[in-house]
């Protein structure tokens, strides 16, 4: 039986990036907050210390910051017609656990997405006409526009300490900046990061071919920086152990180095930890929610009752928290109605590897997602007649840091053990780079979340089950935009390349990206949205649903700049427009 | 190649265990005496310290064959050659061993429920074995081919006959019972290289033979003032987490390491 706790304001499940942002500025405008999740309190003096930070065994490889798959997982299979198996090893996608979420060990790249973006359907149809899409593709637009956004997005940029080069500054063009990107009402808080030797040799060489290269906007900081609420920031040293480690320097852009330590004095806030959200609770009519339902460490049931319920986790527990406690219609690839569960997407990664006998490039060296971008290939940047897909996705030249266990570039082509691959690995280790793609990723009928009828979580719940398998459209986009950033690297003078465009089935086991999207999404129609323009519920207009869940589709981009930016845009809904009057946000 | 032919295995073998013997009465009075500032375990420790000198090393949760086997086989994954030591100088099979006893070996932090169906290989591992009895059920297989193919164990083949067993591994020709021997083969290279590059606390990767392979300096130092200076190698001495902790690395303010440089090498 679960003890019932005193009511409060806003409840929210999942203390990360959205849930931060969300918890500090509604307690401040003096409303009661309790956060629950479902790790442990992490912090930069407390927890991210030299040298035990720079483990890539621990981090990287054991994923030390991750979720522990031991209490629950995700199933997945690529048709309806196959069994979901679970998870049983993180590989493809590695979320969070803890207060901070993913927004620990990301890695940094702070990226807007197109105008075309969240006009998808639209803009297709009006440019290209329905033969250009998919039967099956369900891309939808967003009911939401980039200039709407835009306040948002800077405010986030802001936040988060992000360094870059505008390129289109109230719709001028600036040089040095990405000519393609949305008009920004700001520069960045912060100039560019410093150019690496790969950065250096990838624009010379996008310049040779016309190309407009630009630094890639990361929430690094390249100086100090104090954000709007107060919080400091150090400029980032170079070390290379970004993504999928912490930072001891308080230099990347989390949860931890830029509102939690505002957020914590603030008396209006309550964070508990290692408490697990099983359910959220509703009134017998289904159209309001009363409480959640959560499960400490000592296995003890509690009932927090709130006004307002906020769905704050990763992607996957928003979604399973809605399948879970009932909250809008499931959706049904076959009769293709319902909504929750709807669109999943994700990413079509590809690279090039570019190797140089007579170049070094102190590939240790780096910062989450240093290096520098062209844009010329993705969105609708480009003229798509007759190229037979949609999207596109950017390129850019990495120096992340390479720590040996992951990254040790050898050519295709070396055998994968014995001398001839010792020689190669110790030779390339400082003489390669890699030239990155974002792929973007359509949605379709058939891929889907839903609940899993045979496997349990450690509270024997229903894990969440993932039917995704990437489309003909994706294979065509990767292979187009991969030749592209092949023939780019070629420019650049390399003495052997690696091109590796995104072929076959989508697999779930070697690291692609932690950009899985959709499942909640957005919209103007409650037929094809779970959730309104604001995140608000269609059918619990208590409950909002704030994260990447929301995407219709994914763009050729990493996600975190618009997940911010809709966290911004939901929470002045919320502020102005639905506590003023507690309802369905009409219009 | 001469001193990876025939035996050098099981020779290795007996050599760590003598290792160990001698080291024995140290360890043991350092796990009698809990206060570090006294007794003789401590002191022999805190000298050791000092010296620099490694602490010896001894397999506690691999069998005595089992550590042949796979000391023979990461030699062959990564050989000592003309470019230096190899997995096994570099004590990945004690890495191996470490990692089998503990949480990694145990799945500690993985989904274990079942039911297990074999599934497609886009849906990963589905095996209801851990690593721990992976590695434990394998090595048996492998061990009982050996026996009746070669009459010999797998570590007293010859490096040429240990390279085609394994190449059969790793291509599905020498079929497993167990688990899928490209399944097999897969793990056993991933945690070898693991082995030869992770920082040396975990047991290989000793006296960051790795690392010094290729040109990676470990634990890393600020970098901001090097990252603009174009095609000018940075080669410095490697810094364990260790040589952090115990004071071996004199540190910046923010707590990173001072590489030393070398003089270039490129």
């Amino acid at each position: 039986m679960a003890t019932k706790l005193k009511s409060v304001d806003v409840v929210m499940v999942g203390v990360g990036v959205t849930g931060t942002i969300l918890a500090k500025e509604l307690a401040e405008s003096g409303l009661k907050v309790v956060g629950i999740e479902r790790g442990q309190m992490r912090d930069t003096h407390s927890d991210f210390l030299m040298p035990n930070v720079h483990d890539e065994l621990k981090y990287q490889r054991r994923h030390d910051l991750m979720q522990d798959l031991s209490r629950e997982t995700i199933t997945f299979r690529n048709q309806k017609d196959e069994t979901a198996l679970p998870m049983r090893y993180l590989g493809s996608f590695k979320p969070g656990e803890g207060v901070g979420g993913a927004g620990v060990h990301w890695g940094t790249q702070t990226w807007r997405f197109l105008p075309w973006d969240f006009e998808t359907r639209s803009r297709t149809l009006a440019r290209y006409g329905k033969g250009q899409l998919a039967e099956d593709c369900t891309s939808q637009d967003w009911g939401v526009t980039y200039d709407e956004l835009e306040p948002h997005f800077t405010k986030f940029e802001y936040l988060y300490g992000v360094s870059g080069k505008a390129g289109n500054l109230n719709g001028k063009i600036i040089p040095g900046g990405n000519p393609f990107e949305g008009r920004r009402s700001r520069e960045y808080p912060l100039p560019p990061m410093k150019t690496t030797h790969a950065s250096a040799l990838f624009a010379k060489g996008a310049e040779s071919l016309g190309y407009k290269p630009f630094p890639t906007p990361m929430a690094t900081p390249s100086a100090v920086y104090t954000n709007p609420y107060g919080v400091t920031m150090n400029a980032c040293v170079y070390c290379g152990y970004c993504e999928g480690f912490a930072c001891e320097m308080a230099s990347k852009g989390s949860p931890q180095t830029t509102v939690l330590p505002v957020l914590m004095k603030n008396k209006n806030f309550e964070l508990r930890t290692l408490a697990n959200v099983i359910r959220v609770n509703l009134d017998s009519a289904k159209k309001r929610a009363v409480s959640v339902t959560y499960v400490d460490s000592r296995g003890r049931e509690f009932e927090q009752p709130a006004e307002l319920v906020l769905l704050t986790s990763y992607v996957f527990n928003n979604v399973r928290l809605m399948l879970q406690s009932g909250i809008g219609k499931p959706y049904d690839p076959i009769a293709n109605t319902g909504v929750v569960g709807r669109n999943y997407a994700y990413q079509t990664p590809s690279s090039v590897t570019l190797f140089f006998d007579d170049k070094h490039f102190n590939s240790f060296m780096g910062a989450g997602g240093l290096g520098n971008s062209v844009d010329e290939f993705n969105g609708d940047n480009f003229d798509h007649a007759g190229l037979g897909f949609i999207g596109g996705g950017f390129i850019r030249s990495v120096s992340s840091g390479s720590r040996p266990i992951e990254v040790r570039p050898v050519p295709a082509g070396t055998p994968r053990w014995g001398s001839a691959w010792k020689k190669a690995t110790a030779h390339y280790f400082n003489r390669a780079f890699n030239l990155a793609l974002q792929g973007a990723c359509q949605s379709y009928r058939g891929n889907h979340l839903d609940l899993d009828p045979t496997y349990r979580d450690a509270y024997g719940l229903p894990l969440l089950r993932m039917t995704f398998d990437r489309h003909e459209n994706e294979h065509k986009m990767s292979l187009f935009i991969t030749n592209k950033a092949a023939e780019l690297g070629k420019a650049l003078g390399p003495s052997k390349m690696n091109v590796n465009p995104r072929v076959g089935k989508y697999t779930i086991v070697p690291y692609q990206s932690t950009h899985n999207t959709g499942g909640a999404v957005m919209g103007n129609d409650p037929a094809t949205s779970a959730v309104n323009r604001y995140l608000q519920s269609w059918d619990v207009p208590n409950v909002f649903v704030v994260g990447a869940s929301a995407f219709p589709q994914n763009g050729g981009y990493n996600p975190t700049d618009t997940v911010g930016a809709l966290t911004y845009w939901a929470l002045d809904a919320i502020k102005n427009r639905y506590l003023k009057r507690p309802g369905l946000i009409t219009a | 190649m001469s001193k990876l032919g025939k035996n050098s295995g099981r020779r290795w073998f007996l050599k760590s265990v003598s290792a160990i013997g001698a080291a024995m009465p140290a360890a043991a009075a350092l796990g009698a005496d809990a206060d570090p500032h006294h007794g003789h375990g401590a002191q022999l420790a805190q000298a050791a310290r000092v010296k620099g000198q490694p602490q010896p090393q001894a397999y506690g949760w691999l069998t005595p064959s089992e550590a042949a086997f796979i000391e023979a086989a990461v030699a062959r994954l990564i050989p000592a050659d003309e470019l230096g030591p190899g997995a096994k100088e570099a004590g990945v099979s004690f890495f191996i061993d470490q990692q089998l006893a503990g949480a990694y070996g145990t799945m500690a932090r993985n989904y274990r429920q079942g039911p297990w169906p074999e599934g497609t290989p886009q849906q990963g591992y589905q095996s209801r074995l851990t690593p721990q009895e992976v590695y434990r059920a394998v090595i048996a297989e492998i061990g009982a081919v050996c026996a009746s193919r070669f009459k010999q164990s797998f570590d007293e083949l010859t490096a040429l006959q240990q390279d085609e067993v394994l190449k059969e591994i790793e291509t599905g020709k020498f079929e497993l019972q167990s688990v899928s021997s490209s399944f097999f083969f897969n793990l056993l290279l991933a945690n070898t290289i693991e082995g030869f590059f992770a920082d040396p606390i975990y047991g290989g990767n000793r006296d960051k033979i790795g690392w010094k392979l290729v040109g990676f300096p470990g634990v890393a130092a600020a970098y901001g003032e090097y990252i603009e200076r174009h095609n000018v190698p940075y080669v410095a001495v490697p810094v364990s987490i260790a040589d952090v902790q115990q004071h071996v690395a004199e540190l910046d303010e923010h707590g990173h390491p001072k590489h030393i440089l070398l003089s270039s090498k490129d």
